[in-house]
């Protein structure tokens, strides 16, 4: 199974105008803080393609996490506007999922219970979420583990528990603020392949936020850097290479001169 | 279930030997039994108390009014603390005020008590609920409190009402705190029934006290302090007990914080 972004450029050189899932126009975000006014965000332009698996990358601080919850409707804007699917992001949408950095479930549910948290707040069907949550339980590869506790998972299992829970209302669009980088470097491989597997498998557009270079390049159809506070997009990258990836493109020349750009953009801006 | 066992048995030995040096102090120094009664002459005096003493209905009268008073000012301090934790408005009204009464020694107002509400039970009662009042409250506002902001944010970005999130979120991350409150509370309580019974009452295990005090009988005085102290051991063990079925995910640890329950 492989897929392409939609929107690649066609045979005349023109740019197909592809439909746009996630975009943010001039998005702004202001902080008061006790010494003066923060900016998060600056003036930012982005647009995600339907079906596209986007990264921001940038330094520690950029305002990566404060544009996701801007986009997750946890944050307002100060100025500009972020459109999901056609309407203004004013507040919580169902059409989006969360996953942040700390898998962040409830300790006294069950993992099947945790998985069914977006179903139950969002007052879904209780047989078809039932159903629904099984089947994302075993794409997780957690089925043994449906009615055990958060406390009795690996860090890396839970994790997958908390991507279970993001897909369980199929939402449109897939947040992720660092989802990996709470997991140890092995760990991390693995979960990058499944991820890519349940991307592939449940075809969401994905703003995926990291740290990670590799991880990103490996994962993503686009890559945009950040600069610094205050954050903007500096440059966004196309990542050609084929699906599914594995491993081995971790070796790949392309793989690899990708990743040095990258690096080279990151430390330019350091 | 043999170590549970083992466990029980290092304290027991501290005990012995401690009632062993006592028994040795008193013979050996002949202390007479309206200082310090010997260990036996206090185990009789429980036994005999229970038998044919009127220990009966001592013991019913302080664990009623404990009980009472203790579910009545827990109760009430469990739902206050949830509107205080939930509604800035009634925490901006409500909170200072209760902290600042918190300051104030209890115990203080049972003559006033007294005066209003006679020599009754009522009045007992009202003294065990108020002074467990305070420990529950504070637990339970800081424990809704500290819920984790991330869980918050995460019910946010899934739509979660309100009352999903108090009974899915801060309610259970409360508990373990909401537990300590109540721990603190039995202590307490029976603080607040012995003292009102020293001021007021014509029964139970303070008034039992008191009264041996006055005719110098020490051993009985021994029992009363004994039967209390068991009081509290198994209140304690009781909630403890509750505690490890409800909040099973923390492992059944309360801290006790001991500035409070002093």
């Amino acid at each position: 199974m492989s897929r392409t972004a939609t929107g690649v450029e066609n045979e005349a050189g023109a740019v197909a105008p592809a439909p746009a899932i996630l975009s943010a126009e001039n998005l702004s975000l202001v902080y008061p803080t006790r010494r003066g006014a923060i900016t998060a965000l600056d003036a930012l332009d982005l647009s995600i393609r339907r079906g596209e698996f986007y990264s921001l990358i940038g330094p520690s601080g950029c305002g990566k996490s404060s544009l996701l919850k801007v986009a997750a409707g946890l944050l307002p804007q100060t100025a500009g506007t972020i459109t999901l699917d056609g309407s203004a992001v004013t507040g919580p949408r169902r059409e989006v999922g969360v996953v942040f950095q700390r898998p962040t479930l409830f300790p006294w549910k069950t993992v099947k219970d945790n998985v069914l948290l977006p179903a139950e707040t969002l007052g879904l069907d209780k047989t078809a979420a039932s159903a629904r949550a099984a089947e994302l339980i075993g794409l997780v590869g957690l089925d043994r583990f449906a009615e055990n506790y958060p406390s009795e998972l690996s860090g890396g299992m839970q994790q997958r528990v908390g991507i279970a829970r993001a897909l369980v209302h199929d939402p449109e669009v897939l947040l992720m603020d660092e989802p990996f980088a709470a997991l140890d470097a092995l760990t991390r491989e693995h979960m990058m392949i499944e991820l890519q597997d349940i991307w592939m498998t449940t075809a969401k557009s994905v703003l995926f936020i990291t740290h990670s270079i590799p991880e990103a390049v490996f994962l993503s159809d686009r890559v945009a850097v950040m600069s610094a506070r205050p954050g903007r997009i500096v440059r966004e990258y196309e990542v050609g290479l084929d699906r599914p990836r594995d491993l081995a493109t971790m070796a790949d020349s392309g793989f690899a001169a990708l990743c040095g750009e990258l690096r080279g953009e990151l430390q330019f801006d350091l | 279930m043999k170590d549970k066992i083992r466990t029980a048995i290092y304290p027991l030995v501290t005990v012995a030997v401690l009632v062993l040096a006592w028994q040795f102090a008193v013979s050996e120094f002949s202390i007479e039994d309206y200082i310090l009664p010997k260990p036996w002459l206090v185990v009789t005096s429980i036994t005999d108390g229970f038998r044919v003493g009127g220990f009966v209905g001592h013991f019913w009268a302080t664990a009623e009014a404990t009980v009472l008073g203790y579910v009545l000012g827990c109760g009430l301090a469990f739902l206050i603390g949830v509107a205080v934790a939930e509604s800035p408005t009634f925490d901006k009204f409500v909170y200072p005020c209760v902290v600042a009464l918190q300051s104030m020694p209890k115990v203080a107002l049972a003559p006033l008590i007294l005066v209003w509400f006679g020599h009754e039970i009522e009045s007992r009662i009202i003294m065990v609920g108020l002074i467990c009042f305070f420990p529950m409250f504070v637990n339970t506002v800081v424990g809704i409190r500290q819920t984790d902001p991330e869980l918050l944010d995460l019910c946010r970005a899934f739509s979660a009402s309100r009352r999903y999130v108090f009974f899915n979120a801060k309610l259970p991350s409360a508990a373990g705190e909401i537990f300590a409150g109540l721990q603190i509370g039995v202590v307490l309580a029976l603080i607040g029934a012995v003292v009102a019974e020293f001021v007021a009452s014509e029964r139970g295990i303070g008034h039992m006290i008191d009264s041996a005090a006055v005719s110098l009988t020490v051993s009985n005085m021994f029992a009363g302090v004994i039967i209390l102290a068991v009081m509290g051991v198994i209140g304690t063990a009781t909630v403890r007990f509750v505690e490890r079925r409800v909040v099973f995910w923390e492992g059944g640890t309360v801290r006790v914080n001991l500035e409070q329950a002093s």
